[in-house]
């Protein structure tokens, strides 16, 4: 059975719609007549795909541009001429020519009974409901006029509403079984936490043996959330707890913004995909009245030095003691659905993970010491906020080992959404807000810690400081304008070698730890990129058949296709298109920055002169900056 | 168990036959010249959507693929129909040899009778015919000496409805969730685990056996010109004689009850839950593709049976044996089912039953399946034909609205 049991059970993979076999169509186009237009579409186009190619719109709820086909809440049928029923469009493959009507009055009035049946066991008003301005299935209830519930509306809640997942939050009570959620556990995600289970129509998602959420191996990654149309998934909101700490005048209340949502706030007030607002933001989150701003990219700087001198050490060991025992490739531990990921699926990998914390939370640990020393200020008043882009991110600043501060190293983690409304509810429009920069100590960091938003950019981060510290040349030497192309684009699984010619001097920064780099010398440095847990599957499935990615040094992992540009707490919709556009307001914000290597921030060169005076790893670092992970595995009493 | 061979008489499916006869013959012809057969034949499928099945095999023939699939769709899960037991007991070799031949025809080594739950008495028996079969060198390896291998395994369903639906089969027998796919592509061309594959009633088999040995224009002589050869009806209900009985296509409801000694008859549902309730006046429609098709479940119901219970009963059913996918049949049927309690309470108006059959009509059209796409038919038939006794419920006021 082809392999069935290794990878995760597939949904609907089997149903997706297959070019035809003939080899003497294939590339071939048939003409089609729709709406009485006749058109000419590659052969295998699908009815919903040749009509928005010839702006024709067909109204969608299951479908998704990610996702697999379903073809099962039925809204965007059409009538095809001979044919006894009304066609899914969004599953139908042309392979001849037929004619099609999208609009008939037994299409319209198909499409409304189906709004009607929807609506029927929708729980609800749509003004109480996250969604509200946001949701497919209102939008298609005003499209198509619905101003009365036809067959009736629940009055009760079917399901309670489960609320134990520090990162996502399931109102059954508002799904309408479209499985999106369903499709992008299993098929995008390949985690499979959620699935149909009942029969006829008490059919409905749940999660193994319906175990709330927050007990089964849900990674957080929250991408369910980013493809839900209504409001029956969203992420853990804590805003309200966090405008009563802005409230509150003795507490003293800072952020950190992440790159990623800066990229992409703009979308949730009505920008076009790919602008950043990253000063503006800065501006805005003053005016709401938080006490400090800080830029997350500072310890994604922190993050490469120390997890590069983490990898420098494992690979000394390994290459030039000869110790068999290190775990190689070291695997990056910034983001959190991933790690939750590793320690559910692959527990007998954790020591390869590096133990670098995560850039959130070296930031949470070192505002309430090393910030609050500086600034005079009792850490127990710092309420220590996130914004990010990101729903596992909620997870992680409540993992019990999060707290080497002596304090809970990050109080609260907000999504991109989230601040947005916060935003809107202070009554800022922020795309018209002045510049500001970062506050101090921390001040503005460099385009690597940047990059981090996107696939790619912690191992491009990582590139543009480690060929400066082992050959001591200039990384823009390698990579014209130290551009790292090859470890970029969306592509799911990216690959890469890094042959050492020629070594340098040792840095001071990292003199202490290693006498010198003869020993890499002649060696070629392998790594990978991988985006999306589903690919990062395949890598762990490789590297455990002792495959090509088994001989890696350093592999990067993100949870989210696309990287943390893509993650679960960023504005809906998403698709790869919009994903593009973040990255290249990600990777044009680093260009436009003059330091853009890690090592090159002033302040973190400082902040190891002034109070990480051990060095990278060293003990005060190590306490701070560095955590362990756990074993959880699958099984979960 | 033992099986107790009642002499049946028919004139095309219990009409005589050999074991193995129509392995032997088709080994000896080519697939092109049985596929003919076939064609001339005009034979139908008999698992109720009655789709030629000559198209259905050259299609699946024309596939090209290392592997192929023939499977014998014994789920019979449609209510009141109980035919397929009484083939697969009494009459294997018409079904297995039919396999063989279907393999053979299409290119297919591996055969699979996907068996109704509640069937696993049978398995016992049926693995013995089978057995019997490789000793005769009818199945396994090198079948005849022709070079040809084909074998026949048999996997269970776990009692629900929808799997019947032959691309729900097929995602049962993968493991997944018995759920309908989209279609096209079909099984022809992207079946079991992606390859070309056919979906044939048991029934249907049965008269491919009879078709190689005896010929298409033999079969043909049987029944009408859209229906041809003879059908097997499960008859169930307020009669002297239920049973299966074989009758040619063509037969009128008259007729039907007259053989079967049914009195005070009051409305027959022609073709289980998911087909049409005929009222006394209907009573001279003739079963056949024609006019009343069906997949042979016959229910009589006489005068004192109260039509409401019985479409209650059928919404039921398909409120829980809705795959659940597609929202249509999902939550449709629970409207309809809500509508035929409130007409039970007394309480529905006429503008709102009109809304649930304009449902209806939705749903034959838009839903996923055949299941979503025929559940509505009794409703829309029963509210329609028996309009009295929704007004005995004491709906619709005095005015009779
Ligand atoms: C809900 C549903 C249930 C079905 N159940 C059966 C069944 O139990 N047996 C059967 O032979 N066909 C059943 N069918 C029809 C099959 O989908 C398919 O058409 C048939 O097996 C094809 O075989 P035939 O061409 O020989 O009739 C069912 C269809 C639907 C929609
Ligand atoms: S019509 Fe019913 S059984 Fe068929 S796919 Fe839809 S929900 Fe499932």
């Amino acid at each position: 059975m082809e392999n069935k049991d290794f990878r995760a059970p597939l949904s609907q993979k089997a149903h997706t719609v297959e070019k035809p076999a003939e080899p003497n169509q294939i590339g071939g186009t048939v003409s089609v007549e729709i709406n009485e237009k006749k058109i000419s579409v590659p052969l295998g186009t699908t009815i919903l795909e040749a009509c928005r190619q010839n702006q024709i719109h067909i109204p969608t709820l299951c479908y998704h541009d990610d996702l697999c086909i379903a073809g099962v809440c039925r809204i965007c049928v059409v009538e095809v001429e001979g044919m006894r029923t009304l066609q899914a469009s969004c599953a139908f493959p042309i392979t001849a020519p037929i004619k099609i009507k999208t609009s008939t009055s037994l299409v319209r009035k198909a499409r409304r009974d189906i709004i009607d049946l929807m609506l029927s066991e929708h729980y609800g008003e749509c003004y109480s409901c996250v969604k509200n301005g946001n949701c497919e299935l209102q939008n298609l209830a005003k499209e198509y006029g619905v101003d009365s519930y036809k067959f009736g509306h629940v009055k009760e809640p079917l399901f309670e509403i489960d609320e134990s997942s520090y990162s996502v939050v399931r109102d059954m009570t508002k799904c309408i079984m479209c499985k999106r959620c369903v499709r992008t556990c299993i098929d995008l995600q390949e985690v499979g936490v959620l699935e149909a289970v009942g029969r006829g129509h008490e059919t409905h998602i749940s999660t193994f043996m319906d175990k709330p959420l927050g007990e089964v191996i849900c990674i957080n990654c929250g991408q369910c959330i980013n493809r839900c149309p209504t409001g029956a998934l969203h992420a853990q909101d804590p805003s309200d707890v966090v405008w009563s700490a802005i409230d509150d005048p003795n507490k003293h209340v800072v952020i950190q913004t992440a790159p990623s949502p800066r990229a992409a706030i703009g979308e949730e007030f009505g920008l076009e995909a790919g602008h950043s607002l990253t000063q503006e933001l800065n501006t805005a989150l003053k005016r709401i009245g938080f006490d400090a701003v800080f830029d997350t990219n500072f310890t994604a700087d922190l993050t490469i030095i120390e997890e590069g001198t983490e990898l420098i050490l494992r690979l000394y060991k390994a290459l030039a003691e000869n110790d068999k025992s290190v775990a190689l490739p070291q695997f990056t531990s910034c983001s959190p659905g991933w790690v939750k990921y590793l320690e559910h699926f692959f527990p007998e990998y954790i020591n390869n993970l590096s133990s670098a914390k995560s850039p959130q939370q070296m930031f949470g640990a070192l505002i309430k010491t090393f910030y609050a020393e500086k600034s005079g200020i009792n850490p127990e008043d710092i309420v220590s906020v996130a914004v990010m882009p990101c729903s596992a991110k909620k997870f992680e600043c409540n993992r019990p080992e999060m707290q080497d501060s002596g304090y809970k190293d990050v109080d609260f983690g907000l999504t991109t959404r989230e601040l947005a409304k916060m935003i809107r509810e202070a009554g800022i429009y922020l795309p018209e807000m002045p510049k500001t920069h970062f506050d101090s100590p921390f001040g503005d960091a460099s385009g690597a810690g940047l990059i981090f938003g996107a696939t790619g950019g912690v191992m491009e981060a990582a590139i543009r400081t480690i060929i400066e510290f082992v050959t001591g040349d200039k990384t823009e030497d390698v990579f014209e304008n130290a551009n790292v192309i090859p470890v970029r684009g969306f592509d799911g699984i990216k690959y890469l070698e890094i042959p050492i010619t020629e070594v340098g001097e040792v840095p001071d920064l990292i003199k202490h730890l290693i006498p010198d780099w003869n020993w890499l010398k002649g060696v070629t440095i392998k790594a990978a990129v991988v985006h999306g847990t589903a690919n990062a599957k395949k890598v762990m499935e490789d590297i455990i058949a002792g495959g090509k990615f088994s001989g890696c040094h350093f592999i990067e992992f993100m949870a989210c296709p696309g990287g943390c540009l893509g993650g679960g707490g960023q504005p809906i919709p998403t698709n790869e298109e919009i994903r593009k556009k973040r990255a290249q307001a990600i990777y044009a914000e680093d260009e436009s920055l003059e330091i853009r290597k890690s090592h090159e921030n002033p302040n973190i060169v400082r902040i190891y002169k002034e109070y990480l005076k051990d060095g990278p790893c060293g003990h005060k670092s190590h306490k701070l900056l560095h955590t362990q992970y756990i074993k959880r595995g699958k099984y979960i009493a | 168990m033992t099986i107790t061979k009642t002499k049946r008489t028919g004139s095309v499916i219990f009409s005589e036959y050999k074991s193995g006869e129509s392995i032997k013959k088709a080994l000896s012809l080519k697939r092109d010249d049985i596929l003919f057969e076939m064609r001339t034949s005009k034979l139908k499928g008999r698992g109720g959507a009655g789709f030629p099945t000559a198209t259905k095999w050259m299609l699946a023939a024309a596939s090209i693929s290392k592997e192929k699939f023939v499977i014998c769709n014994a789920d019979e899960g449609e209510p009141g129909t109980f035919k397929d037991r009484v083939l697969l007991l009494e009459y294997p070799e018409l079904v297995m040899d039919g396999m063989v031949v279907a393999g053979y025809t299409i290119g297919a080594e591996k055969g699979i009778i996907y068996l109704r739950g509640e069937y696993e008495y049978m398995i016992q028996s049926l693995e013995d015919y089978l057995e019997n079969m490789r000793r005769e060198n009818l199945l396994g390896n090198n079948i005849l000496q022709t070079g040809f291998n084909f074998d026949v395994s048999i996997r269970m369903g776990s009692g629900a409805y929808v799997c019947g639906e032959e691309t729900a089969l097929i995602e049962s027998l993968e493991g997944q969730r018995g759920e309908a796919r989209n279609k096209p592509p079909y099984p022809v061309n992207t079946g079991f685990l992606g390859r070309p594959t056919i979906v044939n009633n048991v029934e249907t088999l049965c008269a491919v056996s009879h078709i190689v040995v005896k010929g298409g224009e033999w079969f043909k002589t049987y029944g009408t010109d859209k229906s041809t050869g003879s059908k097997l009806f499960s008859i169930s209900g307020d009669c002297k004689y239920p049973g299966v009985y074989e009758l040619p296509w063509g037969t009128s409801i008259n007729e039907l009850l007259d053989k079967v000694g049914a009195s005070h008859t009051k409305a027959v549902q022609v073709g289980g839950a998911s087909g049409i309730c005929l009222s006394k006046n209907e009573f001279d429609r003739k079963l056949s593709f024609e006019d009343v098709p069906t997949g042979g479940s016959i229910m009589i119901f006489n005068e004192t049976r109260d039509m409401i219970k019985i479409l209650k009963n059928y919404m039921e059913f398909f409120v829980e044996e809705s795959c659940g996918q597609c929202t249509p049949c999902r939550i449709g049927n629970k409207k309809l089912l809500e509508g035929v309690k409130m007409i039970e309470e007394g309480t529905i108006t006429y503008s709102y039953l009109k809304s649930l059959r304009e449902l209806g009509h939705t749903m034959q059209v838009a839903s996923k399946c055949g299941l979503g796409q025929s559940s509505p038919n009794s409703f829309i038939s029963i509210t329609e034909k028996f309009k009295d006794e929704i007004f005995r419920y004491g709906n619709g006021g005095n005015n009779g609205k």
